[in-house]
């Protein structure tokens, strides 16, 4: 049965490493939903998140082919119980004078932060699991959405 | 003490054992030409007419040799002429070191004068890859790329390295080589299981592929088979491994298999998978393939395990360590009403004909093996002569018989044999082909003569892209679009203007007086043979078919 997957691949951070891991997903036919790259700790390395939907097949072939390239160190699949899971939500509204107030008001149940206002629009930032950002984005799909832009998911385990 | 980045490449590949190499010059390799002059002696260098010859070359002295086979290419034109080389090596697993040169650092990313981003462009076609724009980066890649290409499952690796690295000086101190990667571990309860499994089954069948002889394990296999009576089936990647003189090898499965092999995989009921990859040449139904079958893996790839065929327990480990665990769990078994049921099967198998006069694919293939016996080295290339040499050439030790078995890729052949002989002076090697493969890479016909590389190359001639056509033949209508090669081209003058021995011959007789003849000659010679145009490689299972589906005439 395919659920949302959350993986977290160290790589060595040389150049062409994202266009290897990238380019193994294009070519085995895996679909990827979000894809992060950000710098760790130590600047030898970056940290690749990614999420897709996929079955325990599927899972294991990609996390199999992927620790095959030379660059990959590790690859591991976190778990909503075990990981902070984290992404970040710009989304502009076109608004009117009698709808501002009441975006705002939604916003803020969701713990949004208005981070530009215009006459004509507005712009929301909402950080959260995905499920949250879904969930919002699903709340205000009857205002007038201009575009939204998701960072995709960064995840670090607790404890 | 200093050197350039040339003279560091030559170093470093002479500290890593390597005495040939196959490469052709260029502007951007130059400089490694300049040093390999110094180093005529120690480095044997043969120079092909088209760097994809060159590549196969390489690939034909590693399938045959067991060693790493090495080639250069310049810049560009001659960096993109080696990919489908490494291509068909990556499919197959065979490790090879190929270095590129490529602009200078300065004038990366400009379009230069042959400059291509063959970084990019092999990297799906490598196991790994390189570019190098430092010359302090040299040796250690260098030395890294070997290991690579040695370690767990073995494949090609590309070094590009940038005009200016092999122009400027550095330290060189020879450092000791890297070890290969640790094979993957397994746990003692994971052989266990495997022993159990095969241990219980009453109908279990090998199926044993490329892996074992990645891993030189035939003799744990042969060991296996024996203690317990547990027949093989073999895939074209592990001809010689298992041969004919192994009682319990069925032979050939898949596509072009023996029937009674494709049975023995329908009737099992365990499927022992060792260092094979259920491609859809074997497994070509995957839906169908061992029905009743429990299925159990060993392989050095983890990617290897459900990618194609679901699997009922895998062990990732190298499959002679894996084997040589196993060995003592398990237990001597007669299997005689498994193997009574296998030899009733084998009674229906596919006779290919003979005849006296004209010449059928089969007589005269296991003529020619007969005749130079067990050391020679069989090359194919690809097509239905591919096939009738898988059936019939009757090797019996590993790396005797070599083909593009996972990329398919016709003119791979005369490269191959090239490599073949370059690597091993001593033993015969025979190249059969078709008219279509070989004239894809004929102009290495030059190479073999400038060389003097001492290869026999049989033509079988249908005068038509065979196995396209017998495709057309059985599945399109016999709508015979654009295979049949009608040119009256002559063999003989060919083989003359090249400089080589060429002979032609339409009946056995022919052929076996051309055949003597051609073994006294000492440089390369040419046998062309003129064969049915409707000849077919029998038995088939079509494409995505089972056993059901097969046509056996
Ligand atoms: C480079 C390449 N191009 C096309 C094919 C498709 N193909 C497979 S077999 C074959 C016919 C080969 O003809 P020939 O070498 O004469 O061998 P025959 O089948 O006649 O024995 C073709 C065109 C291929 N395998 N490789
Ligand atoms: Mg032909």
């Amino acid at each position: 049965m395919k659920k949302m997957r959350v993986l977290s691949i160290l790589v060595k951070n040389n150049a062409g490493t994202l266009t290897r891991v990238a380019g193994l997903f294009a070519r085995r036919g895996y679909n990827i939903d979000t894809l992060t790259v950000s710098a760790t700790k130590d600047h030898r390395f970056s940290k690749i998140t990614l999420t897709a939907e996929l079955d325990d097949i599927m899972l294991g072939q990609l996390m199999s082919q992927t620790a095959k390239l030379q660059e990959v160190v590790s690859i591991e699949e976190l778990f909503d119980h075990n990981s902070v899971l984290r992404e970040i939500l710009l989304v502009k509204v076109a608004v009117t004078h009698e709808c501002r107030s009441k975006l705002i008001e939604i916003a803020n149940v969701y713990k949004g932060v208005v981070v530009d206002l215009s006459r004509e629009s507005m712009i929301i930032e909402l950080t959260g699991k995905p499920q949250k950002i879904d969930a919002f984005i699903n709340v205000i799909d009857n205002f007038n959405i201009v575009n939204f832009c998701r960072t995709g998911v960064t995840a670090v385990q607790r404890g | 003490m200093k050197l350039t980045g040339a003279e560091i490449i030559i170093k470093t590949l002479l500290d890593e054992g390597v005495d040939t190499i196959f490469g052709y010059p260029g502007g951007t390799v130059i400089d490694i030409y300049n040093a390999l002059y110094d180093y005529q002696d120690q480095i044997r260098h043969i120079r092909p007419s088209h760097e994809q010859g060159g590549v196969h070359a390489a690939d034909g002295y590693a399938r045959s040799t067991g060693k790493t086979g090495v080639c250069i290419a310049t810049s560009g034109p001659g960096a993109t002429n080696t990919i489908t080389g490494i291509a068909t090596a990556f499919m197959d697993s065979i490790p090879l070191v190929c270095i590129t040169g490529n602009v200078a650092s300065h004038l990366i990313g400009k379009d230069a004068f042959q400059e291509i981003d063959i970084y990019g462009v092999t990297m799906s076609v490598t196991k790994h890859n390189f570019m190098v724009s430092d010359v302090a980066e040299l040796q250690d890649t260098i030395r890294n790329a070997f290991s690579i290409a040695n370690s767990g499952r073995k494949a090609p690796v590309l070094i590009d390295i940038q005009k200016n690295v092999m122009q400027s000086m550095y330290e060189y101190e020879p450092k000791p080589s890297l070890p290969l990667a640790e094979n993957p571990e397994f746990e003692k309860s994971e052989i266990e299981k495997l022993a159990d499994y095969i241990n219980k089954a009453d109908k279990p069948i090998i199926y044993a592929g490329g892996g074992i002889n990645s891993s030189n394990a035939s003799t744990e296999l042969r060991e296996l088979m024996n203690k317990a009576n547990i027949p093989a089936v073999n895939t074209i990647m592990t001809i010689g491994v298992l041969g004919p003189l192994d009682q319990l090898n069925l032979g050939m499965v898949g596509m072009h298999g023996k029937n009674s092999s494709n049975l023995a995989i329908e009737n099992s009921d365990l499927v022992i998978a060792l260092g094979t990859r259920f491609s859809d040449r074997v497994a070509l139904n995957t839906n169908h393939f061992a029905p009743d079958a429990k299925i159990i893996q060993v392989d050095i790839d983890a990617s290897e395990m459900n990618k194609n065929v679901i699997v009922d327990y895998a062990v990732v480990g190298d499959v002679k360590e894996v084997l040589t665990e196993l060995l003592p769990l398990i237990d001597a078994n007669k299997r005689q009403a498994w193997l009574e049921q296998i030899a009733e099967l084998q009674k229906d198998d596919y006779q290919a004909p003979c005849c006296d006069k004209q010449i059928k694919p089969h007589q005269l293939i296991s003529y020619v093996v007969n005749q130079l016996g067990e050391d020679l080295i069989v090359v194919t290339d690809v097509g239905q002569h591919q096939m009738w040499t898988a059936q019939c050439c009757a090797r019996t030790k590993p790396r005797t018989f070599l083909t593009s078995g996972g990329l398919g890729t016709m003119g791979f052949g005369f490269g191959a044999a090239i490599g073949a002989k370059v690597g091993n002076p001593d033993k015969p090697v025979v190249l059969f082909t078709g008219d279509g493969s070989f004239t894809m890479n004929m102009n290495e016909l030059k190479t073999a003569v400038d060389f003097n590389v001492k290869t026999t190359t049989i033509i079988l001639n249908n005068h038509t892209l065979g196995m396209v056509r017998q495709w057309q033949n059985l599945l399109y209508n016999k709508r015979f679009s654009q295979t049949d090669i009608n040119h009256s081209f002559d063999y003989v003058k060919l083989a003359e203007a090249f400089g080589a021995k060429g002979y032609s011959c339409k009946t056995v007789d022919e052929f076996k007086a051309a055949f003597a003849d051609s073994q006294k000659q000492d440089g390369p010679v040419i046998i062309e043979v003129l064969i049915d145009q409707d000849e077919l490689v029998l038995p088939m299972i079509p494409a995505g078919g089972t056993v059901e589906d097969i046509i056996m005439e």
